[in-house]
């Protein structure tokens, strides 16, 4: 399933050598990843479109588009862009739920994969619902503890100990093992879902909008959690998520996606003080935000048209239709990821100048 | 300032639930001027969306509208026959709800569906409908009006929906239009395109919105006063710039500070401990005390409202109080 | 997090005792059901054993006091079988047949379903193309088939009702799993890794049981009425060992002549059997709805 796609940027400004073997520098490695959705139509609707002669209609979802992504040991990269734009898809394919149509992911140098089905248990996921990915009918002693069980990392006559050690990592009293989901509140089932990513002791962690369902107050609590635990316990983070403020507050580097793809990629101060992709820059204008001394957010800025559809990405590059500085070449070639500045990446035929800060 | 278009007095909503009596709104009042745009802001449990439902009357067994009044251009809202209010809503008061997929029906196209609302309120010929629905359509920036108005829920972006939805809210000319989180669902960049579209809709025709949200800093963009709700009592209110620079209650100062875009690089983000205490087993006295650092002995007695206009809080030690402020609420 | 813990099953324990009619019906239902299984102890006579019979007492009514000297309370039949012993005995056969055909139908077709919803793909299709084939035909077309084929005897007529039935448990399993299939909580348990199979049995499965048991109810019944239904045809249990619905249909010949209690009494058994089961089972059924909407 895993062919190795020709690199279409220059290895030498990734600095991107492909091999195997460890390298904390690219602790998580997504290599050409693409992942494209077909849906086709039931043997009977194929059948009967055969027999009057119509061609038979698959559509195609272009999820993710060739991204590669390297990620330090103990880094947080941000992903960010808005619905559509790839970033779950591809957090799933990073944490081994997915397999990539082409491309290949590796933890510590070794593939995720192995024969379609995720191999290692050293990248784990946090889902977005806490309500939903917590099963309704185990208690969450039961739930956290069955990965650890399963795979030998906690003997049987351990695990209520181990769970109990998971629990209060994440803020939870010990009694919490014997009770169901629905006897929590949202910021508690979110608590517990991370105990059950930790309780596989893993390396790296894919966490997906893991905030976004919460309360204000409750998501500062999250987000604190979060931060101490990859101290504590020196993870590997991938945090998606939509909200630009969240992602400047945890992340050290932050890549921006848009219709699968990665348009822009570097460290997070610079990204938000100086973009230089013109969606990147649109993105941040559009958002509303209180200032420092509490004034009311800035006038902001919309952007004008509409999220192009995945299944038919148009011509060139992406955004041009939606873009204030697009011109003719924009909407034939398709731009390249390439370098703008030291640690700064945008896909840009004529990306933004430096803004003064 | 203009006339006020809604007077809201001592509301009281209560839910009757297998471990009591919750009372999602508890004696909030607050009034709504022509043209004014407030931000009712709070989070989940806290009422706000309760207290939209109430003042349309929209509030159904187990749940009742106990205790104050709605008034609506001096008419009474609470207790009015059923069919006296489904006269007045969608022609004087509308409005707008979180999830548009929920909102619209699903099986009808969008032309029926204005079509519907407009019937509802009068007998507009079929031209006259059509022209109206198209003309509704352009005001809330739906390009291509004419496909669009032929065309089902599902055949439309979440956007699209969005917008579809307030242009049915907008249809009657209503003189207030209630908007539950109507941006929640959506990403970033089309919220603001309908936020600019809101503002100026509502600068055109003149309509007063009660803009419902968890979002302080969405509300911020459109609403010109704040009022703050908490555990089903409103706690705070003024002017939004005032509310946001010098909030006087610990709750609110507490929502600011924790916002990440408040967060200072490398520290965590100020968070306000514990959680939001269920409506059926609150603290007796001020619902925040548990988790307010400020609380002392006095906060076991409910805080009054102390009214200083513009602003009114709702706390024994209420924060951020210039000298003048104190004289003036002393008064 | 200061709530005592209830479990749903206490919980649902305590829904149920608060609708007075649902209760009654359990209550009744359980009183049949010791009946049944107290039957060889409380009835005067065992109408299988044909030595027992004394054809001279065949035909009267209830109320007569039979030549082996005890009171046949409800009347004989037209082999001098004690109606009272009977009706227990019959009682018995249905319950058997109608739980164990229902309890083996629920097991292949909820495992059936599980597989295919979960699995999806060309398993996916087999399998529900073979349930689709199988529900167009009616249910009694195919008990009446199998039973014949298959002949007379308790075996092959729980074999003849569940291939009958297990097509709905499949279907509606199938239905279940596929929708539980894409929820995040299968996701994250693949993603651990787990294995499919485990997956699919300790996490979607239980998921999957309330719509399940809501057919089951249904279903119970329904094998109750079917087995009588082909007893009553003359197919499934054999003459010696009379079940509700054979009895019902040797009186079948007597109603108009005035011995009216050899079908009619085995007739009400059956029915009030049927009714309590739908009851309790109605209660079932509307205490697990609003749930499935948490």
């Amino acid at each position: 399933m895993s062919t190795r796609a020709a690199p279409r940027v220059n290895p030498a400004v990734h600095g991107m050598q492909l091999g195997a073997g460890s390298d904390p520098a690219r602790f998580i490695l997504l290599d050409a990843i693409t992942r494209r959705f077909s849906s086709i139509p039931p043997l009977s609707e194929r059948l009967a479109k055969r027999i009057t002669g119509q061609k038979a209609s698959t559509t195609v979802v272009h999820a993710v588009e060739d991204v590669s992504l390297v990620v330090a040991k103990g880094e947080t990269l941000g992903l960010v862009g808005e619905s559509g734009c790839g970033k779950s898809t591809l957090g799933r394919v990073a944490a081994g739920i997915l397999p990539a149509t082409m491309g290949e992911a590796r933890i510590d140098g070794e593939p995720l994969m192995r024969a379609g089905r995720k191999h290692t248990t050293r990248i784990q996921m946090v889902f977005q619902d806490p309500f939903a990915s917590l099963n309704p009918r185990m208690r969450i002693g039961d739930t956290i503890a069955e990965g650890p069980i399963a795979h030998g990392l906690v003997k049987k006559s351990e695990a209520a100990a181990d769970v109990v050690r998971w629990l209060q990592a994440v803020g939870l009293d010990a009694d919490a093992a014997q009770r169901f989901p629905h006897q929590f509140s949202g910021g508690q089932r979110q608590r517990v879902a991370i105990a059950r990513a930790l309780a596989m002791r893993p390396d790296a962690l894919i966490c997906d909008e893991p905030v976004a369902s919460l309360d204000v107050s409750i998501q500062a609590q999250i987000i604190n959690l979060f931060l101490q635990l990859r101290r504590d316990l020196n993870l590997t983070m991938l945090f998606i998520s939509h909200d630009l403020s969240v992602v400047r507050h945890v992340s050290d580097r932050v890549a921006i996606m848009y219709l699968g793809r990665i348009v822009e990629l570097g460290a997070t101060e610079d990204i938000f003080q100086n973009p230089r992709h013109p969606y990147t820059r649109a993105l941040l204008d559009s958002a509303p935000r209180l200032a420092a001394d509490g004034a009311p957010a800035q006038e902001i800025q919309p952007i004008s048209g509409e999220l192009p559809s995945p299944i038919n990405p148009p011509p060139g590059c992406a955004f041009h239709q939606r873009c204030a500085f697009a011109q003719a070449r924009c909407q034939q070639e398709r731009p390249l990821l390439r370098q703008v500045d030291r640690q700064h990446e945008a896909a840009c035929h004529f990306p933004l100048q430096e803004t003064n800060t | 300032m203009s006339e006020v278009l809604l007077e809201v007095r001592n509301l009281a909503t209560e839910f009757a639930t297998r471990s009591g009596v919750a009372r999602a709104v508890d004696g909030v009042s607050f009034d709504v001027h022509a043209g004014e745009i407030i931000g009712l802001v709070g989070e989940s449990g806290s009422g706000k969306s309760v207290t939209g439902y109430s003042i349309l009357g929209l509030i159904d067994p187990p749940g009742r509208v106990a205790a104050g009044s709605v008034k609506l251009d001096g008419q009474e809202l609470v207790g009015m026959p059923r069919s006296q209010l489904r006269a007045l809503r969608g022609r004087r008061i509308a409005m707008v709800f979180q999830d548009p997929m929920s909102t619209l029906n699903a099986v009808l196209k969008v032309s029926t569906q204005m079509e519907l609302a407009m019937r509802a309120h009068g007998n507009p010929g079929k031209q006259e409908m059509r022209q109206r629905s198209l003309q509704a359509l352009a005001k809330v920036g739906i390009p291509d009006p004419e496909r669009r108005l032929d065309a089902y829920p599902h055949e439309l972006s979440g956007g699209m929906r969005q917008r579809v939805a307030i242009a049915i809210a907008f249809l009657n000319n209503p003189g207030l239009v209630i908007c539950d989180e109507p941006t929640t669902a959506l990403d970033v960049s089309i919220q603001a395109q309908i936020l600019i579209e809101m503002r100026t809709l509502v600068r055109e025709a003149g309509v007063s919105l009660v803009w419902i949200s968890h979002d302080l800093a969405t509300v911020s963009v459109l609403a010109s006063r704040l009022l703050v709700m908490y555990a089903g009592r409103l706690i705070e209110e003024g002017p939004t710039a005032e509310v946001l620079r010098r909030p006087h209650h610990p709750y609110t100062q507490g929502l600011i500070d924790s916002l990440p875009s408040r967060a200072i690089p490398g520290k965590d983000l100020l968070q306000i401990p514990g959680s939001t205490p269920s409506l059926t087993a609150l603290p007796s006295g001020c619902a925040f005390k548990d988790r307010c650092a400020h609380a002392t002995a006095a906060c076991d007695t409910a805080p009054a409202q102390t009214i200083a206009p513009p602003r009114t809080w709702r706390c024994h030690h209420p924060l951020n109080m210039n000298a003048a402020t104190a004289v003036q609420a002393a008064s | 997090m200061t709530a005592p813990i209830e479990t749903p099953l206490r919980g649902f324990i305590r829904e149920f005792t608060q609708d007075r009619v649902a209760v009654v019906a359990f209550v009744v239902l359980a009183l049949i059901v010791l009946l049944a299984l107290l039957a060889p102890w409380i009835t005067p006579q065992d109408p299988y054993d044909l030595s027992n019979l004394v054809l001279k007492d065949a035909r009267r009514p209830p109320g007569f006091v039979g030549s082996k000297g005890f009171t046949h309370w409800l009347g004989t039949d037209a082999q001098g079988r004690d109606l009272y012993s009977g009706i227990l005995y019959g009682l018995r056969i249905s319950l058997q047949v109608g739980l164990m055909a229902g309890a083996i139908a629920f097991a292949l077709g909820a495992s059936l379903g599980t597989l295919a919803g979960f699995a999806g793909g060309r398993t996916e299709t087999l399998i529900m193309r073979i349930i689709d084939l199988q529900l167009s035909f009616p249910a009694i077309l195919l008990a009446l088939v199998l039973a014949a084929l298959l002949g007379q005897g308790k075996w092959p007529l729980i074999a003849a009702l569940v291939t009958a039935q297990y097509a709905y448990f499949a279907r509606t399993a199938h239905g279940a799993a596929s929708s539980e299939r894409s929820k995040d909580y299968v996701e994250a348990a693949l993603s651990t890794p787990l294995s499919s199979a485990r997956v699919a049995f300790r996490h979607v499965l239980p998921n999957c049981l309330p719509p399940l048991i809501v057919v089951a109810t249904v279903q119970v019944a329904n094998s109750i009425a079917l087995e009588a239904t082909l007893s009553f045809l003359g197919l499934g249990m054999p003459v010696s060992e009379p079940s509700l619905g054979m009895l019902i249909a040797n009186g079948f010949q007597y109603m108009l002549s005035g011995r009216y209690w050899i079908s009619i009494y085995p007739g009400i058994a059956l029915i009030v059997l049927i009714v309590a089961i739908n009851l309790v089972g109605d209660q079932i059924r509307d205490q697990l709805n609003p749930r499935l909407k948490r």
